[in-house]
């Protein structure tokens, strides 16, 4: 669990590529911290800039402007040397998982290892352990070519972990992914979170992961970051648009009502499965329209949030949102939604 | 319808042809291998951008390729004469050979290397792999197979070039088809050699393509 001390830290940071026209900026003014221990997302549009913001943070890109802190170091004041030394303890994972291909799955797992120069048999021994945690230790000998897309994703987080990183780096790490192993991979990276106490940084553009594993967020929006905050209040609360676009994706069937209020309602699983909608409608005899819901059951507890259309009368929409709220639920009104 | 004498006479042309052609391609590689890893790193997207260096070397190894072989034969003669003291037999034909070849494959090296995912390479980077960990450790490796394949066509190219230097009176079966087959109107002689060395590269071509496909380990 996070003990809240900056394990990264990042302040003003800025950083332009060269491009044929000029330059592009890719990200302005980035200020971020993020807290030992934790699992922090970072969510965006593609082109916002957030494989970028990740890269700076192991200094595989190098700021324009601004500065990061690892554990207290200015990565910037470092030699090269230091720096290779300090990237041992931020390990990190990519979306095409990016393994050794010539190599065996437990040759990927020491290739760091051999790197920081640890000696052979420790180096297989810690191997061993890695792909155990890992699930796959099966598979030790086979090749990468010969494994699934979630297989090559559980070698290359036992790769990251190898050096007994203290942060691990997850660039799109699910992104080509299905449902189903993503969740798989999503589970493995927090029990490695709380067993090992590694703080996480995931950058992704999907708002389920986020939801899945994150504590905190932040949302970067054309090279700033719009908001940051608890999942739980940006998913609750969302304060700006970029937020909202990312919470409740456009469905195009929205745009076709219109005229009536809107209420959103979060489960944030502090109700249990009840039907809380279809008593609400028996209990006032007025119908609602569902828009749209994205609801999910975690341990018996209701995860997600439903937007309906309430009934025109005012006094009764007014009266259905208390009802919600009496059931332990978060309410708001939102406009602009049909 | 040969004798001993000439069938000896072939014998010992295939051992010339196969020793300068062996000697060459390993002198080639020990020249040309660092000069196509140097292309790569500093290159502007590689792990060591030198765009001075890079544009430096690009320049030396397209000069030396634009030369026509037969004529870079014949100007380096009195290199080779420094060098081995004579300008006619094998050991003299292995100068120019190396001289044709080094850039040849430091071109061909280069291809194979940049095949290398950049994905892998970074991957490596954020482990706090540093550029020469990264050559000998990934970008070396993992371009095993595709080294393989680019050294077969070299040594068959070196093998063209030193039947080439027959004409020069540069030993080997090269040498006696231009003597006996063109000179001498000895057609049979000609064939037999031509024979020869299209037996030879369709060997070189064959082992070749087995190593680099037992080496390789992307296609399970």
């Amino acid at each position: 669990m996070s003990s809240g001390n900056p394990i990264i830290r990042i302040e003003g940071l800025s950083k332009t590529f060269q491009g044929v026209s000029g330059d592009i900026s890719a990200l302005e003014d980035i200020s971020l911290e993020i807290r030992e221990g934790e699992i922090f997302g970072i969510i965006g549009m593609s082109g916002a800039g957030k494989s970028t913001l990740v890269r700076c943070m192991n200094f595989l890109e190098k700021p324009t402007k601004g500065k990061v802190w690892f554990n207290g170091r200015d990565l910037s004041q470092l030699t090269k040397k230091e720096l290779y030394q300090i990237r041992r303890s931020i390990g990190m994972i990519f979306q095409q998982f990016n393994l050794l291909m010539q190599r065996t799955v437990a040759g990927n797992v020491c290739f760091p290892l051999e790197i920081a120069g640890v000696d052979k048999k420790a180096a297989a021994k810690r191997a061993e352990e890695l792909l155990t945690l890992v699930g796959i230790s099966d598979r030790a000998d086979s090749y990468p070519s010969q494994l699934s897309g979630g297989q090559r994703q559980r070698v290359a987080i036992a790769r990251a972990l190898a050096t007994n990183p203290r942060v691990l780096l997850c660039d799109e790490a699910t992104s080509a992914l299905d449902p189903s192993t993503t969740r798989g991979v999503l589970t493995l990276l927090r029990d490695i979170n709380r067993r090992l106490g590694i703080t996480i940084v995931v950058i992704t553009h999907q708002m389920k992961v986020i939801e899945e594993i994150c504590s905190r967020v932040a949302i970067l929006d054309s090279s700033h970051i719009a908001e940051v905050g608890s999942v739980e209040d940006i998913f609750t609360r969302p304060k700006t648009s970029a937020a909202r676009r990312l919470v409740f994706p456009e469905d195009p069937s929205m745009g076709k009502l219109s005229g009536t209020r809107c209420c959103r309602i979060v489960f944030n699983g502090n109700s249990a499965l009840e039907p809380v909608i279809a008593e609400m409608v028996l209990e006032f005899r007025q119908v609602v329209n569902i828009l749209f819901a994205d609801m999910k059951n975690i341990d018996g507890k209701a995860f997600g949030h439903i937007v309906i259309q309430l009934p025109d009368s005012g006094m009764v929409a007014d009266r259905m949102m208390e009802y919600v709220r009496s059931k332990g639920l978060t309410a708001e009104e939102v406009e602009g939604y049909v | 319808m040969f004798d001993m004498e000439i069938f000896r006479m072939i014998g010992s042309g295939l051992l010339e042809t196969l020793y300068m052609v062996l000697v060459s391609t390993a002198m080639a590689y020990v020249l040309g291998l660092p000069l196509g890893i140097a292309l790569v790193i500093t290159d502007k997207d590689g792990i060591r951008p030198m765009p001075f260096v890079n544009r430096f070397i690009g320049i030396v190894v397209n000069v030396l390729r634009s030369v026509p072989f037969l004529i870079l034969l014949i100007t380096v003669l009195p290199i080779t004469k420094k060098i081995v003291g004579t300008t006619i037999g094998p050991n003299a034909t292995v100068v120019p050979l190396v001289i044709a070849s080094a850039p040849f494959v430091a071109r061909v090296v280069e291809s194979s290397l940049k095949e290398v995912d950049k994905g892998v390479i970074e991957a490596a980077q954020s482990m706090g792999a540093s550029p020469w960990k990264i050559v000998y450790k990934v970008i070396l490796p993992e371009a095993r197979p595709s080294l393989i394949v680019g050294g077969t066509i070299a040594v068959t190219t070196i093998l063209g070039y030193s039947a080439m230097a027959g004409i020069v009176a540069g030993g080997g079966l090269g040498d006696i088809a231009i003597r006996y087959g063109f000179y001498r109107y000895q057609t049979n002689i000609m064939l037999v050699t031509v024979a020869l060395l299209i037996l030879i590269v369709q060997i070189l071509q064959e082992i070749g393509m087995k190593l680099a496909n037992i080496g390789d380990r992307r296609n399970g």
